[in-house]
């Protein structure tokens, strides 16, 4: 091949030998500023590979004279993001989160700061906007609080959470499984099915609702009160309003005395500082739903057996 | 086959140099009305910004000022929000049909004597006169070698060139924020980096297109001059050379010694000599014809000076030109001013100003707009009512605090508080205090009884409270849990 080079006739230029169906490809010289340009690169090249991480070995690359690391640059991005928004969290954190809603400029930054930490830890549960997932995880938005819905009781929940089985001041009770454990048989279930049903306005007065009276008073008043108001310190269900976790039709509730879900919240408090735990509170109390505190009495009697609010 | 060099013809040069123009100093009516026109356009221009204008405490005291940081125009007593930005639209459209207007009745006039091109061309060009002297020192000192006076003299023009850029492009941004403040931070140097280069851009615009590029502008970079030969018609006013009277030229000498043969046109030339953009209006009407009227002047000059009537160059339509080369008399400008077609456009300038005086009359300052919260739609809550969330965003556009009540219309048993509320508060109707001048945001809760349609429409209004009852509505949607659910 390469003894067919001969010098082309229009140009001047040597051709590099190859010839397809008449077609030849000219040996053109590289112009000098390429070649230039290609030696610099060279240099750029090797003080990069002495500067820079390049290299790569066996378990990692070679680290480079400067340390530089993108990890290390988000670092220090995320570093002067959390010295930019320093003066309201230390404010937020200096503040009692009772205090909070008299100040609307630091409420409306933690409410806002509680949306974010939200979207990140809490909607694969409570849904976008804290709607909650019909029968399995409550909303945050309505009137109705399992463990109470004041900014403390609120933020207790999220710190410590509910039914966490390896940690002691965790929000915990036990409905038994009146069903599956053989407590009541199917009749009293439905029974008590058509009390909790009269209570909740749902169905009219029976001789079955009567004889579940009877019944839940003797299994269920001890958590759930005499008229079925619920107790927010063992975190027992108001059973007279019209808002269900589990659903609150003849099935649901059957299916949930039978077999209770007692459903399960992590923990926070040792995964999130103090200060996004306290504005998740705030964010959760303004969905709507949020109650103002009750007023402080003498005694313990407004906060739980241990101590919980 | 022919090599693609011989395509663009032999000798053909690519750019034309600029053929200097030096126009001669004139006086007449159109001179003296241009003089006018320069003042006060220049005096709107540079004074505007420092009207004051007192709106309270919590509004700006500048009588124009565009407030782009807090999205505000200011216009004397009209404050426009973006949102009003039709406003401003329709002035725009009111300036455009002004220029049909103009343009169909005299011809260019915006050209010869509005413009801004036009005026700081002029101004420059009067700058000239007074370092360079008149027309023929002014060529002398182009051609002439780079002594000491040609230097000195261009240094001292430049000089009072760059001080005239400079300074308008200082007027324009004091239109942009509050004029004495502006110009203290300006001079302290603590104004924002756009102030500082937004006026050099506009210096250097004004130095270059003012002192240098001037007719240039005209004839091969404005739009507007080839829009305006499509508007104009043969009714409209021209400045045109009168060549049944000025044909064939010749000097006084030759028509006392040849008695009928020569007509009015002395062949003086003055007509080109004191032309702004350097052209010589005997060619006829032409695209670098600004139509300042300095020619008439120049001509009219002239003619009185040997006895001849006024005129021989004067503003025209193309009508009348027939008219009066068949020895006809030409209508009164009266009637070339007051026809069907500019009437027309004025009529229409007229009822768009008055619709948007009618509209500025009668707007509301107080504006609503509702969001519907859509994550959740609704809440159940336990007395088995239903809860919606709404957003609203309450506009107050008056420059004073105002309280506010809002209501809902077409939901019954319907109860609302506020975020600074709670159920146990709800009312039929809740107040709000609005700051002034600004937007805020509420978000509202709406309970209402769960049984009805799932989908509903219902209206919330707002309405002021302190005196001034309009206000404004915004009809939004009531979810409820579809039966069965």
């Amino acid at each position: 091949m390469a003894d067919r080079k001969r010098i082309d006739e229009a140009t001047g230029t040597s051709t590099v030998g190859h010839e397809w169906d008449g077609i030849e490809e000219l040996d053109t010289p590289m112009p000098r500023w390429w070649l230039w340009t290609f030696y610099a690169s060279i240099v750029w090249a090797a003080g990069y590979v002495v500067l820079y991480p390049a290299w790569p070995m066996l378990n990692s690359a070679t680290q480079g004279v400067l340390g530089w690391s993108s990890r290390g640059d988000l670092e220090r991005e995320m570093q002067a993001h959390a010295e930019r928004r320093a003066p309201i969290t230390n404010a937020i954190a200096a503040t009692a989160l009772t205090d909070l809603p008299a100040k609307p400029e630091l409420m409306q930054a933690a409410v806002q700061g509680g949306a974010a930490a939200f979207r990140v830890h809490c909607v694969q549960c409570h849904g976008a906007g804290g709607a909650g997932v019909k029968k399995l995880y409550p909303s945050l938005t309505d009137d109705d609080w399992l463990w109470g819905g004041d900014l403390a009781s609120i933020e207790y929940t999220i710190a410590h959470g509910i039914r966490n089985p390896d940690h002691k001041a965790t929000r915990v009770s036990q409905m038994p499984a009146f069903g599956r454990d053989g407590i009541l048989d199917a009749g009293q279930i439905a029974d008590v099915v058509s009390h909790v049903r009269v209570i909740s306005g749902q169905e009219k007065p029976s001789a079955a609702a009567a004889r579940g009276a009877v019944l839940f008073q003797a299994n269920c008043a001890v958590c759930h009160g005499a008229t079925g108001a619920g107790d927010r310190t063992v975190g027992a269900p108001k059973l007279t309003d019209a808002v269900w976790l589990y659903g609150g039709d003849r099935d649901s509730l059957t299916a949930t005395i039978a077999q209770p879900r007692n459903g399960v919240m992590p923990r926070w408090a040792h995964r999130l500082d103090p200060v996004t735990v306290k504005m998740l509170a705030t964010y959760v109390y303004s969905l709507g739903g949020g109650e103002k505190a009750a007023p402080p009495v003498a005694s313990n009697e407004g906060q739980g057996a241990d101590g919980q609010p | 086959m022919a090599s693609p060099d011989d395509l663009t013809g032999p000798a053909a040069p690519l750019y034309e140099k600029r053929k200097g123009v030096y126009p001669k100093k004139v006086d007449g009516p159109f001179r003296r009305f241009k003089w006018a026109i320069m003042g006060i356009t220049l005096a709107i221009y540079y004074g505007t910004p420092w009207i004051r204008w007192d709106r309270g405490p919590y509004a700006p005291d500048q009588a124009v000022l565009v407030d782009l940081a807090n999205r505000r125009f200011y216009m004397f007593q009209i404050e426009i929000w973006p949102h009003e930005f039709y406003y401003v639209a329709g002035l725009l459209i009111m300036a455009g049909i002004g220029l049909f207007l103009v343009t169909s009745a005299v011809g260019r006039a915006w050209c010869g004597y509005a413009c801004p091109q036009t005026v700081w061309t002029d101004l420059f060009q009067h700058v000239d006169r007074l370092v360079d002297g008149d027309r023929n020192a002014q060529v002398r000192l182009a051609n002439g070698p780079w002594t000491f006076e040609k230097t000195s003299k261009r240094t001292i023009k430049y000089l009072i060139y760059l001080t005239i850029a400079f300074w308008t492009g200082g007027a324009w941004i004091m239109y942009f924020a509050d004029a004495p403040t502006l110009t203290a931070d300006f001079w302290t140097g603590q104004a924002a980096p756009i102030a500082y280069g937004t006026v050099a851009v506009l210096t250097a615009t004004t130095f270059i297109l003012g002192g240098f590029m001037r007719e240039q502008v005209c004839i091969y970079m404005c739009p507007w001059p080839r829009i305006q030969t499509a508007m104009m018609d043969e009714k409209s006013l021209l400045v045109t050379y009168k060549d049944w009277r000025g044909e064939p030229r010749g000097s006084v000498k030759k028509a006392q010694a040849h008695p009928g043969a020569f007509g009015d046109c002395i062949d003086c030339n003055q007509c080109v000599a004191v032309c702004p953009t350097g052209i010589d209006i005997r060619e006829g009407p032409q695209i670098g014809c600004i139509t300042c009227a300095l020619c008439i002047d120049a001509c009219d000059d002239v003619m009185g000076q040997i006895g001849r009537p006024r005129g021989l160059i004067d503003y025209c339509t193309l009508d009348d030109a027939a008219v009066e080369k068949a020895g006809g008399i030409g209508k009164p400008v009266r009637k070339t001013l007051f026809r069907l077609r500019t009437l027309a456009y004025f009529g229409v300038w007229c009822a768009i100003g008055a619709a948007m005086l009618f509209s500025l009359g009668q707007r509301t300052r107080l504006d609503l707009a509702v969001q519907h919260e859509r994550s959740p739609l609704y809440v159940q809550l336990s007395d088995g009512h239903i809860r919606n969330n709404y957003t609203l965003k309450l506009r107050n556009m008056e420059t004073r605090p105002r309280r506010v009540a809002v209501t809902v219309d077409g939901l019954s048993g319907a109860a609302l508080w506020t975020e600074a509320g709670s159920r146990e508060t709800a009312k039929q109707r809740i107040e709000i205090a609005l700051a002034p001048d600004s937007v805020t945001r509420v978000r509202l809760f709406v309970a209402a009884p769960g049984d009805g349609p799932a989908r509903q429409d219902f209206t919330i209004a707002t309405r002021g409270l302190d005196g001034d009852p309009r206000g404004d509505s915004d009809i939004i949607q009531f979810d409820r849990p579809e039966a069965g659910q």
